[in-house]
């Protein structure tokens, strides 16, 4: 074979071509990480990863993170900072994800709605919200509620003795459990599992003989009365620790007493606000496109067999528009997680803030810690993306 | 079609090959003006600060009574004035100094690659950056340290009475660091609140946030004058860390390094013997020989720096003594407040001690 004869076989030449490509990607990169690796060695540091056993020196605000992985200054290492960076960014992605999908399909549907008030104000929400940088209004709503919420030393009770709150952040009753609480929790993992049983059972039947079932309300009482019944049973493995307030005393030692009940801080509530208002801004437009998406007719059908309007919403226009609006919602659900780092600004300590910021300040470990957290993101990301393509392959149309 | 085909491919080698090693020649070209640069570096900052006509002295990017400029774009501040000293001293003229605005990250490097002569920019003499950044602190200007300030309504005299205090600070090199270790040390309990950014610390202080903001004491004086009261927080007298700030030059030249210690230390001396802006001129022919030293009437010390003899008299009759600068810009008087404290001559009870011109 010669060498024209060669090249001009198409099959070979694409092959060719491909290699060369793999290649010299192959290269470009290995390139990168052997000029980093001694740029950096130049520079008298090291490439690794053995930082993460330190112990970390700082103080961090008292979170879901810390109290999680028991955070102490000078016993906990930079592995734990890494994981409170973790728990503290997924609490606010997920809080943002569930109030943000309620509340845009809430202003979603209100913005299709007859009554002008509900319309106006709907379409008011989602111009003003979605066009002013979240930046801003992570500081509008930081700043917002710091400066509507009591001083230290007072409180605004919600329960007295139970429940309070002021600058300092929202002081809730702790559960402690105690010996044979897991049993509970294990009874309500399978009061759960049997309940989605009973709703197929119940479809099934429905569709064999056409006699309905009250399944939501049974597989509710399921879900609530047998954990209670086994809570009860086990003589209520669980005690609580309510937040201790003083109004006496030295003037730094009143208010709540750390270490009594949770506290949910201010920062944490700003983040979740701006988050889930800004991003149901944009939910609120995907609903309003998704429904009307869906042909006038349906409607009409639906209402020429009779069927009630909230059934028709919910059996006929919903199902058909969550087509439209599963996929451009993952993104949105996805924007949200990613927005989660710009709490850095107002000191909530998420991924970010603690991690890329203090922590790598002491380390200097820029390229393995950016890495990490780049990491965290993207795991994230393609979780809540797996999740969201699993559920549009559910509702999307069947074709027979 | 085929020979074409050939001829292309052949071409694209020959000229890669060429190019290669034409590259890597160029590459060996651009080494050695490297090495040339870098050793007249390290020789002659003097000679081309001379030849261009200005310092170019790198500056913080706005921190009041230190490096801050004006809506006219006149810098002013203690740091300010150790670059118009170097000016005076050079030139005779404190006017010939030109400021680059530098980030923390990039004053470093601004340095190193010889983008400034003089790096005055409010920053820490530390061991690390004495003796790994290829960098020579010629004196101290400030001797800052970390410490908090509270409302005059907690009714705290001292740090120690702070336990169980939430604090607020602005994540830094090693405030978070400082911080926890001083309570730490003390066995006491603290919530710590760090924000990005100075701006936020100061607004999240005011609307009560915190009990406590913690940063360096010169910056905790220039943050203060933005609260909506200033005047009802005060500034706890515990000093948590030493913050020596002063100039910076590259590490090699001698004789750039000398004349930037020497422009500080003059300050500080005549502060010492009393010789000001005002009658800096009329002491030349002063009957003390020290200061007949130091404004150039007797000796040849300015020759010996490679400057005129009379490279004092323009520092202090165009930029004034140590204290004049003080006064004017971080001192009682100014909006930061700030008592002279440690920064008072030693033998007024303070640590500045400048060593003798003789």
């Amino acid at each position: 074979m010669s060498f024209s004869a060669f090249f001009y076989d198409k099959r070979l030449r694409s092959v060719l071509f491909q290699a060369l490509l793999v290649l010299s990607i192959a290269f470009g990169f290995f390139w990168l990480v052997e000029n980093t690796v001694s740029n950096l060695s130049d520079q008298g540091k090291s490439v690794g990863f053995s930082f993460l056993s330190q112990t970390a020196g700082f103080q961090i605000s008292s979170t879901l993170g810390t109290w999680l992985m028991k955070y102490e200054v000078g016993r906990s290492t930079y592995l734990d900072v890494y994981f409170i960076g973790i728990i503290n960014t997924f609490v606010v992605a997920v809080l943002g994800i569930l109030a943000a999908a309620v509340l845009g399909f809430s202003i979603g549907i209100m913005r299709l709605s007859h009554n002008l008030v509900i319309r106006g104000f709907a379409t008011v929400y989602v111009e003003m919200l979605r066009n002013i940088p979240l930046l801003l209004q992570l500081f509008f709503w930081y700043f917002a509620v710091l400066r509507s919420l009591p001083s230290r030393r007072e409180q605004t009770e919600l329960f007295s003795g139970i429940a309070g709150i002021n600058i300092t952040g929202l002081y809730l009753p702790a559960p402690i459990a105690q010996s044979g609480f897991m049993i509970v929790i294990l009874v309500f993992i399978m009061a759960i599992i049997g309940a989605v049983m009973l709703s197929k059972w119940a479809t099934k039947r429905q569709c064999k003989t056409g006699r309905t079932f009250p399944a939501f309300w049974a597989g509710l009482g399921l879900i609530v009365g047998t954990p209670l019944v086994a809570f009860l049973a086990l003589g209520s493995p669980l005690d609580w620790s309510f937040p201790e307030f003083k109004y006496t005393g030295p003037l730094l030692r009143r208010g709540f007493q750390s270490g009594t009940g949770m506290v949910i801080v201010p920062e944490l509530i700003a983040v979740w606000l701006a988050l889930s208002l800004y991003t149901a801004a944009f939910i609120a437009e995907i609903v309003r496109a998704g429904i009307l998406a869906v042909a006038k007719g349906q409607t009409e059908a639906s209402y020429s067999l009779g069927l009630r309007p909230g059934i028709t919403l919910r059996l006929i226009v919903i199902p058909q528009a969550l087509r439209v609006i599963i996929p451009p919602l993952t993104s949105q659900f996805l924007n949200l997680t990613k927005n989660s780092s710009l709490a850095v600004a107002i000191a909530y300590p998420e991924l970010v803030s603690i991690f890329a910021g203090t922590a790598l300040n002491q380390v200097g470990k820029e390229i393995e810690m950016i890495a990490m957290m780049m990491t965290v993101y993207l795991t994230f990301s393609l979780l809540t993306a797996a999740f969201m393509n699993w559920f549009n392959a559910r509702v999307k149309l069947v074709e027979r | 079609m085929s020979n074409n085909l050939v001829i292309g491919i052949g071409a694209l080698v020959v000229g890669g090959v060429v190019g290669y090693f034409a590259g890597a020649g160029n590459e060996k070209i651009v080494e050695v003006e490297k090495v040339v640069e870098v050793e007249k570096q390290q020789t002659a900052t003097l000679d081309a600060v001379k030849s261009k006509g200005f310092v170019q002295c790198g500056v913080s990017q706005g921190l009041p009574g230190f490096s801050n400029s004006d809506d006219s774009g006149k810098w002013t501040g203690i740091d300010v004035d150790v670059c118009r000293a170097v000016a005076a001293a050079v030139f005779g003229d404190s006017s010939k100094v030109k400021f680059t605005p530098l980030s923390a990250k990039q004053r470093f490097t601004a340095l190193a690659s010889g983008e400034i002569d003089v790096l005055s920019r409010n920053t820490t003499w530390t061991m690390t950056r004495d003796t790994q950044l290829g960098l020579n602190f010629a004196g101290v200007n400030y001797y800052d340290g970390q410490g908090m300030m509270v409302p005059k309504s907690l009714g705290a005299k001292s740090a120690m009475e702070l336990d169980g205090a939430n604090i607020c600070t602005n994540t830094g090199t090693t405030t978070e660091l400082n911080i926890t270790d001083f309570f730490r040390s003390n066995g006491m309990k603290f919530n710590l609140v760090a924000f990005e950014k100075a701006d936020e610390v100061v607004a999240a202080y005011d609307a009560g946030r915190c009990d406590v903001y913690t940063t360096d004491r010169s910056g905790l004086a220039a943050q203060r004058t933005k609260l909506t009261n200033p005047d009802d927080h005060m500034v706890l007298p515990e000093i948590i860390s030493k913050e020596p700030l002063g100039p910076v030059v590259r590490q090699g030249d001698d004789q750039w390094f000398n004349i930037v210690r020497w422009s500080l230390r003059a300050m500080i001396n005549a502060e010492e013997m009393g010789i000001t802006s005002a009658n800096a001129k009329s002491k030349v022919n002063d009957n003390n020989p020290a200061i007949k030293r130091l404004l150039g009437s007797e000796g040849n010390f300015g020759a010996e720096l490679g400057l005129s003899n009379d490279w004092a008299l323009n520092i202090l009759s165009q930029v004034g003594n140590y204290g004049e600068s003080y006064e004017a810009h971080v001192g009682p008087n100014t909006p930061l407040k700030l008592d002279r404290g440690v920064n008072e001559l030693w033998s007024k009870g303070g640590i500045l001690y400048a060593a003798p011109i003789r």
